[in-house]
């Protein structure tokens, strides 16, 4: 059985009438890395900080790498990393300083703390400018260099908060594969929140939705998209009349056909073959110009779980 | 602990170095700028009565009061500020460390500085008016210097962090702390004349009844209650979930 990096059992945080986090149960297996879906305001950063043991739970309790949150805050933020809402940098000092400066919190002694300094900013390109203040840097760089503080001192676990908003896509890009190439390396499990659904897809091997704090899907990214609807087919053409519709609809492999801003949409069932469907499309009189078939989207997966809230 | 202690000291005496924009331009005004006045000028000025005059203390302890106000406004609303407040919640430091690491690096930047310019400006008198003769402080002044320079620093870094905790900016934390250090330092001055006479008289008796070390030693037990109490109250208000949603 794999251990859970964090466990929360009905976690639950109201800020006066307003509940932030209403009763999520989340296990995060120990080594991957877990996207946390949602819309602005849905409750991530609460739920980062109720696991870091920066507030308490109104209900439920969470483990996190074996503490509990409630009495182990201390312990938990030991064997952490973090990059919450704002990287959280110096500006007046050097990226040197401020790497210098967390090496030191978490007592790395100084001679590995040279030396897993030049190898953090050797890795993410930043070892050239190590001396310059930081606050003359660009956002991106900035974010690489917060998470290079967050696995300074080799935690077992890292909380990032949405690392890439706010950076243009190259930038973006190129931080998310940093990440993913010094998770592999590390082995550290990552807690990532997120509303950049390719960043999911790309890096996450397990992806939870939560919405108004409550968590609505976790698993796997084929998982949620299975759990969505199976395949859909989008065939872009003419003559789509309402009997060729009630037609499609009376198949057994098609669960749902639908005509949007001209195109007809099909929603299949199971691994269902698309060409027997296009032949009756053709011989009802319609004008096929092309036919699409693939999985539903992690987006697709977001925006239906969500409401459409993005 | 104390490396805990020493790791927060060492960030707030760079960034407060760095605060000017660089170490050098850092520099002039937290270093050079206090001990050019308290150390030549005023000695240069003052003569011998520089270590003669009973009423020295009094400018000693109220300079590291003056040298550390700003600086210490900034210690938690500064931090706040910039957004670095809650990476550092989030850090394996305990509360304690961060709260008294803030504090004793005020502390000992205000005390160091003021006993850094009692020693500058014992040269300066030395050099100027000392034709042959070695001019010093007495042991029982030295000591009341001493103690009293720290107590002040001790009473605005245990005001201004208390006072930064709650602050929602650092301009707001200044204008707080400015207020507050006047009221702790004429307030007394004025309650005194608020007093009537006969009590007046009565208090003046008591004071200089057991000689002229007891006015002292009463101001000093009385800056240490306030140290204290004020020490106490800002170790209850730091609390890392009211930061973290501060």
């Amino acid at each position: 059985m794999t251990k859970a990096a964090v466990r929360t059992e009905g976690l639950v945080r109201d800020f006066g009438t307003v509940r932030a986090v209403d009763r999520l149960s989340l296990e995060i297996p120990a080594g991957i890395i877990f996207g946390f879906l949602g819309p602005n305001g849905s409750g991530k950063t609460t739920t980062i900080r109720l696991l870091l043991g920066l507030l308490e739970p109104t209900e439920g309790r969470a483990e996190v790498l074996g503490f509990d949150t409630r009495t182990g805050g201390d312990a938990i933020r030991e064997r952490c990393g973090a990059l919450l809402e704002h990287a959280g940098l110096y500006e007046r000092f050097s990226a040197e300083e401020n790497l210098e400066l967390y090496g030191r919190i978490w007592r790395l002694p100084a001679t590995g703390r040279r030396a897993r300094i030049g190898e953090l900013l050797t890795h993410l390109g930043l070892w050239e400018r190590r001396r310059e203040r930081v606050g003359n840097w660009s956002r991106g760089m900035k974010q690489k260099l917060a998470v290079a503080r967050a696995l300074l001192h080799r935690p077992g676990l890292i909380f990032l908060d949405e690392p890439t908003a706010g950076l243009d896509p190259i930038a973006a890009t190129a931080l998310r594969d940093d990440l993913a190439a010094l998770a592999r390396r590390e082995g550290v499990t990552v807690f990532l929140t997120t509303h950049n659904l390719v960043e999911a897809e790309k890096l996450c091997a397990q992806v939870g939705v939560i919405r108004e704090g409550k968590l609505l899907a976790a698993g796997h990214p084929d998982e949620l998209r299975a759990r969505a609807g199976g395949p859909q087919a989008q065939v872009i053409g003419r003559g789509f009349s309402e009997g060729m519709l009630a037609l499609l609809r009376a198949r057994a492999e098609v669960a749902a056909a639908t005509v949007q801003n001209g195109h007809l949409l099909i929603d299949l069932k199971g691994e269902a073959e698309i060409a027997p469907i296009v032949n009756l499309l053709v011989s009802s009189g319609a004008q096929v110009e092309e036919v699409r078939k693939g999985k539903a989207s992690l987006e697709d997966v977001f925006l239906t779980l969500t409401g459409g809230e993005g | 602990m104390i490396a805990d202690l020493r790791t927060m000291m060492w960030k707030e005496w760079n960034e407060l170095l760095l605060q000017q924009g660089g170490v050098r331009s850092g520099l002039l005004p937290m270093l050079i700028l206090p001990l050019g006045i308290m150390g030549v000028f005023l000695p240069w000025q003052m003569g011998r009565a520089w270590v003669e005059s009973p009423l020295t203390p009094a400018l000693w302890a109220w300079l590291p009061l003056m040298l550390t106000a700003s600086l210490v406004a900034d210690s938690f609303a500064g931090e706040r500020e910039r957004h670095t407040l809650e990476t550092l919640l989030a850090s394996r430091l305990p509360d304690r460390a961060i709260l008294f690491g803030k504090m004793c690096a005020v502390v000992g930047y205000g005390w160091g500085l003021t006993l850094l310019s009692v020693l500058i400006g014992l040269v300066t008198v030395n050099l100027i008016y000392g034709r042959g003769e070695l001019l010093l402080y007495s042991p029982p002044l030295t000591a009341t210097i001493i103690a009293l320079s720290l107590l002040g620093a001790w009473l605005s870094a245990s005001a201004g962090v208390l006072v930064s905790l709650r602050a929602a900016t650092v301009r707001q934390a200044q204008q707080v702390l400015m207020i507050t250090i006047m009221l702790l330092l004429f307030g007394p001055v004025y309650g005194l004349q608020a007093l009537p006479d006969a009590w007046r008289a009565r208090l003046a008796g008591w004071l200089t009844a057991g000689g002229p070390a007891k006015p002292v030693i009463v101001v000093m037990a009385l800056l240490t209650v306030i140290d204290l109490t004020l020490t106490v109250l800002a170790a209850a208000r730091f609390q890392r979930a009211r930061l973290t949603l501060s």
